[in-house]
């Protein structure tokens, strides 16, 4: 079973103008259930692009999109995939419960089903006491959780996030790293992650896909082999040495 | 509190300022190379306050009702006018608003004939408004001539609303959008569950503009119509005693100011409930 398989994509904006930007060249992408896949690459390289084709945001100029076996546009009317941004992106005017609550309300779920998904997954984000606040009361670690949470509510297969701990400081983004891991873990939700940092593609990915710019395309895969993820493995040499793995990768000198 | 207390120590200070000048401006007012800079501080240019205030207790014309009921009744049916023109005018720039977000080239179309709309002088358009509406009737009910004044009321007020309510739909970041867009919701839910909300910071602001211009309106409409019974026509009436009551005429404008003091109240009271637990944005009205 495959959680998401992208074949021959190609996306070109403003197309016929004098503008116009190959954002991606002939992308296979697979994922497989439950795998972590991250997308690494500098800006412009189409990591993006390649996340919101995969969302049905954007449609690719050529080729095919299929989520858990579906096409990309049927697993979003089905709401197959939850979804983080960079900023939370929370409701200001709701409470921390009730923008959980959203995509289950877009659903149709019942008042009570929902409330009780929504604490469930204000539990596994560990802000169970913060469900009565507003957005604008927690600090923005906080509220990433929020948005973590809010896209896990639907139960989905799969995750999708696009530098959801870009806006963190250090500190904060590891302690989500360990969260996010331990939540896919027990979920068993298959995530594309898409980052600009080395280390955290390293320390979430089964699996690193590394993009290059002009055009967007695959360079390279690096699978990542790692005993443990807890916080003593970022230490290790092992670790450093796919760190190292992935940064040649990057700069294209095997 | 706090805001009460800021009211009223706005009024002491206009009336320190009305009394100072008053005390120590010319009463022939002053004149510099043939040009009058300052107005006069005689009695028949600016009355004392306190004359302004004894008149409201007296009668308007001898064994007449007290001038405070004729103008507070005044005031009534004006404010029953701004209310439904203001209305009137909220709704429709609502749904311009929607419009115009809903739809690009509507944007592109029409906002350049909303601005323009505000731009052709008011006092031109009451008897034109007055002309066509004359041979109007809903059914039996024949159209009324407080219903030009409410359409004039309408006409200023539908602007700053449209004009706000559009920068406020289209404020939600691309993210949201996209959020929306990947629940699977369509224009109709993305507008009630994202754009509508996140409205709400400019509606407000562009409702309190509505609210004043909805005033002007109608007391200008009055005015421009003919229309007796409210405020504007009584400004008009006691003015033309101006020479032999000056008093009189302050207390129709004290009548003014207080429509307008009350009409900004009501949508604070609207804005109250709605508002809590909300950033607010800058006065914004293009």
């Amino acid at each position: 079973m495959t959680a998401v398989s992208v074949s021959g994509v190609t996306q070109v904006f403003n197309r016929g103008r004098p503008d116009e930007v190959t954002a991606l060249s002939d992308v296979d992408l697979t994922v497989a259930a439950g795998e972590f896949v991250s997308l690494i690459g500098p800006s412009g390289c189409g990591k993006s692009t390649l996340l919101r084709l995969i969302a049905d945001l954007l449609a690719p100029t050529t080729g095919t999109v299929e989520v858990s076996g579906k096409p990309a546009r049927q697993a979003r009317l089905e709401q197959a995939y939850g979804i983080a941004f960079q900023q939370a992106g929370l409701f200001e005017w709701r409470t921390v419960q009730r923008n959980v609550e959203l995509p289950l309300e877009l659903r149709g779920q019942s008042k009570a089903e929902r409330r009780e998904r929504a604490a469930e997954m204000l539990e596994l984000v560990g802000l169970a006491d913060f469900a009565g606040h507003y957005p604008a009361q927690l600090s923005g670690g906080m509220q990433q959780r929020v948005a973590i949470a809010r896209a896990l509510a639907v139960h989905p297969p799969l995750l999708l996030m696009d530098e959801p701990f870009g806006a963190l400081d250090e500190m904060t983004r590891e302690r989500l790293q360990t969260e996010l891991l331990a939540i896919c873990a027990q979920t068993g939700t298959s995530t594309v992650f898409v980052t600009h940092s080395i280390p955290e593609a390293v320390f979430l990915s089964d699996r690193v896909v590394v993009m290059s710019p002009r055009p967007g395309r695959i360079t390279g895969t690096v699978g990542i082999d790692l005993p443990a993820r807890d916080e003593a493995v970022r230490q290790s040499p092992d670790f450093f040495s796919h760190v190292t793995l992935v940064r040649k990768t990057l700069r294209g000198t095997p | 509190m706090r805001r009460v207390l800021s009211v009223l120590a706005a009024v002491v200070v206009f009336v320190a300022l009305w009394e100072g000048y008053k005390a120590v401006g010319d009463p022939d007012g002053t004149v510099l190379f043939g040009t009058r800079v300052l107005p006069r501080a005689d009695d028949l240019s600016m009355p004392h306050v306190w004359d302004m205030l004894r008149r409201l207790g007296r009668p308007e014309l001898t064994g007449g009702r007290p001038v405070w009921q004729v103008v507070l009744g005044a005031c009534l049916f004006t404010l029953g006018i701004t209310v439904a023109g203001f209305a009137a005018g909220a709704v429709v720039g609502l749904l311009l608003a929607v419009a115009m977000q809903r739809f690009r080239l509507v944007e592109r179309g029409l906002l350049p004939y909303v601005i323009l709309s505000q731009t052709v002088p008011l006092v031109a358009l009451a008897p034109l408004i007055a002309g066509w509406s004359g041979n109007l009737s809903f059914g039996p009910y024949p159209w009324q001539d407080w219903m030009t004044v409410a359409v004039i009321a309408a006409y200023l007020s539908f602007f700053p609303v449209a004009v706000g309510m559009l920068r406020g739909l289209q404020s939600p970041q691309a993210s949201g959008v996209e959020l929306m867009r990947s629940y699977a919701a369509g224009w109709w839910r993305t507008l009630i569950k994202l754009r509508l909300p996140a409205a709400l910071p400019y509606l407000f602001p562009a409702l309190r503009l509505a609210g004043a211009a909805a005033v002007v309106g109608a007391v200008v409409g009055e005015i421009s119509t003919g229309t007796r019974g409210g405020i504007g026509r009584l400004v008009i009436e006691y003015s033309r005693e101006a020479t032999s009551d000056p008093a009189k005429v302050y207390t129709a404008m004290l009548g003014a100011a207080l429509l307008g003091l009350v009409v900004a109240a009501l949508v604070s009271l609207l804005e109250l409930p709605l508002m809590r637990h909300r950033r607010r944005v800058p006065v914004v009205t293009m």
